[in-house]
């Protein structure tokens, strides 16, 4: 159960694209076609896959505060985990270098019709980020590690897919001349964010708006405010 | 500008407007959208970018003629990833609660676009002196952006600039709030961000018609 909630939480709810803004570089630059869309989309769907997982291991066995004890009890005091960026980093390019590597020698056809991406992909912050993520809602174990990876890359993909199909089409639309290219693909990813934010009641019913952390402190900020203001205004009801 | 040769100069200023990394030049998208719903993020934001890029970029040009070309992402990748964590350290030590609102966007720095894309484009085939005019200018360039989205969701967010209530009280309906304005609670959500900054270049482009892009 666990995993299924998970699974739909990171495509939909967590959307890397649209809820957190990752790798939008790339999302925007490579979004004019969707055969495009599909390649870059399929290569981080594998990169996450591989690196989510990994960093998880080192993150657990090696990075974490008192990871170390397994060495041997006098080792649980370090907490190394201001390395983090580095290994992970590290992590991700050489993963990134291995599968290319594999991926040409064994499907020359796949590391053609992948071309470029495949490199690119080591410095898409989307790919840095899923692993940051993991690490920072504490994900508890390699199977949901790879769940989370996998669900991600997937979200990635849907996102890269939507907007390309829509910018192939909008091109046959008057937009004002300021707008065409980038500034309309702009506007069209922040109404598909708004329109992804109906997916916040998915798994909760609706009655407990599930927002990424990151996001619940503003939101907060935004309820504490509307509800001293409805305060106010039945203190006033009142004394009327 | 007395000090700096016209062409330096130029290193500069055209970041700032022309070849602007965020609205024209498409990098380092994702932080800006993230983190602008304050103006002290944007800022110290900013500020972290500047510090990252303009080193950055020295460091890379003083090496550039010993880094193999294989290994060329990696050594970048380290250079920037030990930055990045000097900057961590001294956000978590000095400014707690930021940290916890720049949260991971801290450590995406690492891959914000930006670094990497000026690393390649400019610090590798340059002298250490204008790589860092370079990235002074082009993580200026990037701040502006920063700047103006955050100002403009925070002040039609909560009412606010760096904290302080600018349009009046929302509770004891002063200022502003007396005339029934409210806040827009949207400003404070993600996807505004996206609109505003698509605003920014459609002003940007209409000024500017050598920017419209042709189909």
């Amino acid at each position: 159960m666990e995993h299924i909630e998970l699974f739909f939480k990171a495509i939909f709810i967590d959307n890397m694209v649209f809820a957190t803004f990752l790798g939008m570089c790339s999302y925007l630059a490579v979004s004019k076609k969707v055969t495009t869309a599909v390649g870059l989309g399929a290569a981080v769907i594998f990169v996450m896959a591989i690196t989510v997982p990994l960093n998880w291991l080192l993150d657990v066995y090696l990075l974490k505060d008192g990871a170390l004890a397994w060495l041997g009890p006098e080792y649980a005091q370090y907490d190394l985990s201001f390395l983090s960026f580095i290994m992970f980093i590290a992590t991700i390019a050489t993963m990134v270098q291995l599968v290319e590597i594999i991926v040409e020698k064994f499907s020359p056809a796949l590391y053609n019709s992948l071309g470029i991406f495949l490199p690119l992909i080591a410095v898409n912050c989307a790919i840095l980020g899923g692993s940051l993520f993991m690490q920072s809602r504490e994900i508890q174990t390699l199977g949901l590690a790879f769940n989370y990876g996998v669900s991600s890359g997937i979200g990635w993909f849907l996102a890269i897919l939507a907007i390309a199909a829509i910018r192939e089409k909008i091109r046959y639309s008057n937009v004002p001349p300021p707008l065409r290219g980038l500034g309309i693909t702009f506007i069209i990813t922040g109404l598909m964010a708004i329109g992804f934010m109906s997916f916040g009641g998915m798994l909760t019913g609706g009655d407990e708006k599930e927002v990424p952390a990151e996001q619940t402190a503003v939101v907060k900020q935004v309820e504490i405010k509307k509800d001293a203001i409805d305060l106010a205004k039945n203190e006033t009801e009142i004394t009327e | 500008m007395g000090l700096l040769s016209k062409k330096d100069a130029k290193l500069i200023t055209d970041p700032l407007a022309d070849n602007n990394p965020i609205t024209i030049q498409v990098l380092g998208i994702c932080s800006a959208l993230a983190i602008t719903a304050e103006l002290k993020a944007s800022i110290v934001m900013a500020i972290s970018v500047v510090f990252v890029l303009a080193i950055g970029n020295v460091v890379i040009s003083l090496i550039r003629n010993i880094i193999p070309s294989k290994i060329r992402i990696i050594v970048q990748l380290i250079v920037v990833a030990t930055l990045v964590i000097i900057v961590d350290q001294v956000l978590k030590a000095f400014a707690y609660e930021l940290s916890k609102t720049l949260s991971v966007f801290v450590g995406l720095i690492i891959t914000n676009c930006i670094i990497m894309g000026r690393f390649e484009a400019f610090a590798l085939a340059n002298g250490p002196w204008r790589s860092f005019l370079d990235g002074i200018g082009n993580s200026a360039g990037y701040g502006i952006i920063l700047i103006i989205v955050g100002f403009f969701r925070e002040l039609l967010g909560s009412g606010t600039l760096l904290g302080i209530k600018v349009l009046g009280d929302p509770i004891e309906k002063t200022g502003v709030y007396a005339y029934g304005y409210e806040n827009n609670g949207f400003m404070l959500l993600a996807p505004m961000a996206l609109i505003t900054i698509g605003i920014i270049i459609w002003v940007q482009r209409s000024r500017n018609t050598a920017l419209i892009e042709h189909n």
